[in-house]
């Protein structure tokens, strides 16, 4: 009592605060059970009690810079200077891109795709270059899944695929799906059988009971045997060994004993989960193994309660599928030339838009395609004014016509995101920053251009004014 | 900023206050209905026309993480359905499960201003208020799902009587709900924990320490009785669809006894006939005990044929379609609360089965002597669109219609029920009850159904035709909460409605019993998982428990 007592003195003479139950928004696990010890002073998180290695650098790093707020063309200029800017840039174009999103809150996600809507441009997520091939494959077939929460308390065989979720969500075991002790499942990991199947023995290795490494590439090969082997059939008139003419071990590198056993074992379960990630996603295949993942799964249920997953990355890349779906049907790569909206992957996503050369002005949102895109996206955007918003500096804010630093979502601001599962969260910002949020810029930008757009319909009408006012109270 | 408007010379169709179809003067002031307004109020001549209070839809799904997930499974829907956007609303596209923006405006072109999301899960309800926020026009609440609760199940098992009451009402607080929904009661276990099995009784156990669905309902509806909810609980009883459920939806709402309660769907659980066999119709005595207990109100669930979207708390119901139509199909488990079913499906006319669920909606329409307490609905995407109410009305008040449309469906199926026999035609009056007055009642939103001073100015004015579908189908005005959103059939602004709730009495001392429960089996901190204030709910109005 004492000893705590002296802390707190300690603390408040510090000027720190504490933020329980905040949220970390790093990957798609979006753990909500941050203890945050923030230095109010000095305006930065000096202690994230629970949060993974991943989890405490996002915190750790995320300080306030000394930056101009607003820059056009680098130079510094008011927020309202380059709201005009940004507006009237976004109007003028005949294809403007908007990009991004994955992170930031989902009210801020709403207003970028009103924006997409009344300058009739086109919309696009980071969800294109990550499970982008997943929403494909669930257009297909469907997907049988659940929310973490009973992956914790029921899952007897957990199988993750294509994906090192030790590096990448390293909260993934421990909180989820691995170890924690749920309603069915009092004795922790003792309950669970865990299967990696990956093509590299990565550290997640180290939690898996059984390990399939497949030949790279080979993946749709294995899940489709799978699910013969599931449903009884053989896999070929020529007893067992034998797949479509080629020996199954020599062609994917698993022994149909493995693969035997493996079936087995998902019909024999009690709540099976498949977790699959990119390497199943974006190798060879595609929204193919995605598909034949969650077909699997599908199958598995005529046996028992089985669910799959995809483990998303970015912290609200679940909210921004979910907000583009919810305001305009489809969930990424949505074209609103038309006046309304279409969807098309391939000719609407990003890649696309800039590796063709259709976009002639581009809306970047919390996101850095400067420096991750193939370099014939990347020189068409140095091409044409590019307006971004942005907690940091990067290659994309470094090309931009306009250019906003915004607030950090969950450390600055609050707002929703919603997890991997589609579980939203409030999050429980930390300390405030000097600039504003994204959603507080794009509101402003929706309103200039929502004028704009009305005054090319009917220019110069006072009334029309006054309507904009009525639809858009700040 | 609403400004003063005087209808005049329209048809006014109030049953509420027991108009029917006299010429009348309805104005309007700050939003509300009142006995006169100044003379520089703007006038709406309504010559010709008739003039409803806006429709109120007591059972649908239009907004959600399963409504969500029925868009993304189906961009096929919607591609030849867009919604295009105009100065003033945004774009869209439509299918069974149109975009938010697109359900609000096409909600309200046909004159509807109060909508209820029928089946959301406690830990969806924020999602389910970020998409009303965008969805325009239209005020909307929701049902909260917890008929298949594992907290409040144990709760129920160990008598605690006292703390379920609470925590049924902390949860409705919690979710800014606007009633109860079961689901299947007592389902959701063996098809989560069991291997995909079901239970098939209102008696059954799935096993000894398990609670039957009677328990169950029994529990909840004495419950929200007590406390006085506006709307009673909505149920959706156990063995949808299934041949011969008809015993089961009436044990269902003898449970009740004499307590309010409401049957959701209907006509799902209207079968006679032996399980596994093809149904019969027993709509006669299901509307009997509806038309013999005032402490019922029920909605139809009517089929419209051509494509629908299943989507239902009722997990194992799903699988069994999917059986039927072999195709895609999604299974969505949330923890320690609910399941969901989602599949696209198609009602076919030369279908037996698809026939008689078409018939049995008519005939409990048409049997119906009490339109106050059967509802119109098709359960929206699960039996067909909300956009095929006006051919429903139609077939309601178009005999002629109704036995041209017969003679393109199953004859056999026909044989196996009363509705060729049925002469009934409903008046404007009634179409005014089963789509306005009545449902405002069963859901005790005193201010919605009517156009009595004091009510809110939710007006819909039609014009006079004699194909009624044609008719329902595009207001000529609609007015929500004093504003004139749609004038001579064109969008004049946009509005974004607002949330319904109630907020029952409770103790927060019950957050000190659910706090553990939440430590050990849900995945979200317990003080993340409640609704935060009112910080979701834009605009909204709490409607008073008794």
């Amino acid at each position: 009592m004492v000893e705590e007592t002296n802390k707190k003195a300690e603390e408040e003479s510090k000027n720190i605060k504490i933020v329980e139950d905040a949220t970390c928004t790093f990957c798609g696990c979006v753990c909500d059970d941050m203890e945050l010890h923030v230095d109010l002073d000095e305006k930065r998180i000096t202690k994230a009690k629970n949060a993974c290695v991943l989890g405490r650098a996002w915190f750790a790093e995320h300080t306030i810079e000394d930056a101009p707020a607003a820059m056009i063309d680098g130079k510094e200029v008011t927020i309202e200077e380059a709201i005009e800017e940004a507006a009237q840039t976004l109007v003028k174009a005949k294809f403007p891109i908007t990009y991004g999103l994955s992170d930031t809150t989902s009210e801020a996600q709403r207003e970028a795709v009103a924006i997409t809507d009344y300058v009739k441009g086109n919309l696009d997520t980071t969800t294109s270059v990550c499970h982008g091939p997943s929403g494909l494959a669930f257009q297909g077939v469907g997907e049988s899944t659940s929310t973490l929460g009973e992956v914790k308390n029921r899952a007897d065989l957990v199988i993750y695929w294509g994906g090192n979720p030790a590096e990448s969500h390293p909260r993934h075991f421990g909180r989820y799906a691995v170890t924690p002790k749920g309603m069915f499942t009092p004795n922790g990991k003792k309950d669970r059988t865990v299967v990696l199947v990956d093509v590299r023995k990565t550290k997640s290795a180290g939690v898996a009971d059984i390990l399939i490494r497949p030949n790279p590439g080979k993946d749709f090969e294995v899940i489709w045997a799978l699910r013969a082997l599931v449903k009884g059939n053989k896999l070929s008139a020529n007893e067992g060994e034998w797949f479509w003419g080629v020996n199954i071990e020599e062609e994917t590198g698993v022994p149909l004993e493995t693969l035997t056993d493996l079936a087995e074992r998902m019909k024999k379960c009690r709540f099976g989960v498949l977790f699959f990630g990119m390497g199943l996603t974006m190798t060879r295949g595609r929204h193919f193994n995605s598909g034949a993942l969650l077909a699997l799964a599908t199958d598995l249920n005529k046996y028992t309660h089985f669910v799959a997953k995809p483990v998303r990355g970015h912290g609200n890349v679940t909210g921004a599928d979910n907000v583009v779906a919810w305001q305009t049907g489809y969930p990424f790569g949505v074209n609103f030339s038309r006046g309304y909206p279409r969807f098309n992957p391939g000719e609407f996503t990003t890649v696309d838009t800039l590796s063709n050369g259709d976009a002639d002005a581009a809306l970047i949102i919390a996101s850095d395609p400067g420096s991750n895109f193939p370099k014939k996206a990347i020189e068409h955007l140095k091409n044409i004014p590019v307006i971004t918003l942005d907690t940091k500096s990067t290659e994309t804010t470094n090309l931009s016509h306009v250019a906003f630093r915004t607030a950090t979502y969950g450390i600055n601001t609050s707002g929703t995101v919603y997890r991997m599962d589609d579980v939203s969260i409030t999050l429980r910002p930390a300390f405030e920053s000097p600039f504003p949020d994204d959603e507080t810029i794009l509101k402003k930008i929706k309103k200039r251009v929502h004028e704009l757009t009305l005054k090319k319909i009917h220019p110069g009408g006072a009334s029309c004014e006054a309507k904009v006012a009525a639809v858009n109270p700040l | 900023m609403s400004a003063s408007i005087r209808i005049v010379n329209g048809e006014v169709y109030d049953p509420k206050n027991n108009i029917n179809g006299e010429i009348k003067e309805i104005c309007i002031q700050d939003g509300k209905i009142v006995d006169s307004v100044s003379d520089e109020a703007t006038i709406i001549d309504a010559k010709g026309m008739v003039i409803m209070p806006g429709g109120v839809d007591i059972h649908c799904h239009i907004a959600g993480p399963k409504v969500n997930l029925a868009r993304k499974l189906t961009p096929e829907a919607r591609r030849h359905d867009v919604h295009p956007s105009t100065p003033f609303t945004r774009s869209g596209s439509g299918g069974n499960t149109p975009s938010t923006f697109a359900a609000g405006y096409r909600y309200a072109t046909l004159g509807y201003t109060t909508v209820m999301e029928a089946a959301v899960s406690p830990i969806g309800a924020r999602h389910v208020l970020e998409e009303f926020e965008d969805t325009p026009i239209i005020d909307k609440g929701f049902y909260v799902l917890l008929g298949n609760n594992i907290f409040l199940h144990n709760l129920i098992r160990e008598k605690r009587t006292e703390e379920f009451e609470q925590a049924v009402a902390w949860w409705v607080n919690a979710t800014k709900a606007y009633t109860v929904k079961l689901v299947n009661p007592g389902g959701d276990e063996p098809w989560k924990g069991k291997r995909n099995s079901n239970v098939s009784d209102i008696d059954e156990k799935s096993d000894d320490d398990a609670l039957s669905p009677r328990q169950i309902i029994e529990a909840f509806v004495k419950t929200v009785n007590k406390q006085g909810y506006p709307h009673p609980p909505h149920i959706h009883c156990n063995n949808l669809g299934h041949s011969g459920n008809y015993k089961t939806t009436l044990e269902t709402m003898k449970t009740a006894g004499d307590l309010r309660a409401h049957i959701a769907h209907i006509q799902f659980h209207s079968y006679g006939g032996e399980l596994g066999k093809n149904p019969i119709s027993k709509a006669a005595e299901i509307v009997e005990y509806v038309n013999k207990h005032p402490n019922i109100t029920c909605d139809v669930g009517q089929v419209m044929f051509g494509k629908s979207m299943i989507m239902t708390a009722d997990a194992p119901l799903a699988y069994v379609l999917k059986g039927h139509t072999k195709g895609k199909w999604v299974n969505a488990d949330t923890e320690c609360e609910s399941g969901c079913g989602i599949l696209p499906f198609n009602y076919q006319e030369h279908i037996y089965m698809h026939t008689l669920q078409w018939a049995i909606g008519l005939e409990l329409f048409l049997l119906s002597e009490d339109p106050w307490r059967i509802i119109l609905s098709t359960d929206h995407p699960n039996g067909g669109s909300f956009m095929a109410y006006p051919k429903l009305i139609k077939l309601l008040m178009d005999e002629k219609f109704r036995h041209e449309e017969m003679k393109r469906v199953n004859q056999k199926a026909l044989l196996k029920c009363s509705l060729p026999e049925l002469k009934r035609e409903y008046t404007l009056n009634e179409i005014a009850i089963i789509t306005r007055a009545g449902p405002a009642k069963a859901l005790g939103l005193e201010s919605k159904g009517h156009l009595g001073v004091g009510a809110d100015a939710d007006i819909t004015i039609y014009d006079v035709m004699d194909d009624k579908e044609m008719m329902f189908s595009t207001a000529r005005y609609v007015i929500k909460s004093g504003n004139t959103m749609i004038e001579n059939h064109e969008f004049k602004t946009d509005s974004t409605g607002k949330v319904l709730h109630i907020t029952p009495e409770y103790d927060n001392k019950i957050e000190e019993v659910l706090k553990p429960f939440f430590e050990s089996y849900y995945s979200i901190e317990f003080s993340n998982y409640a609704v935060d204030g009112d910080r979701y709910l834009h605009k909204h109005e709490v409607i008073k428990t008794n």
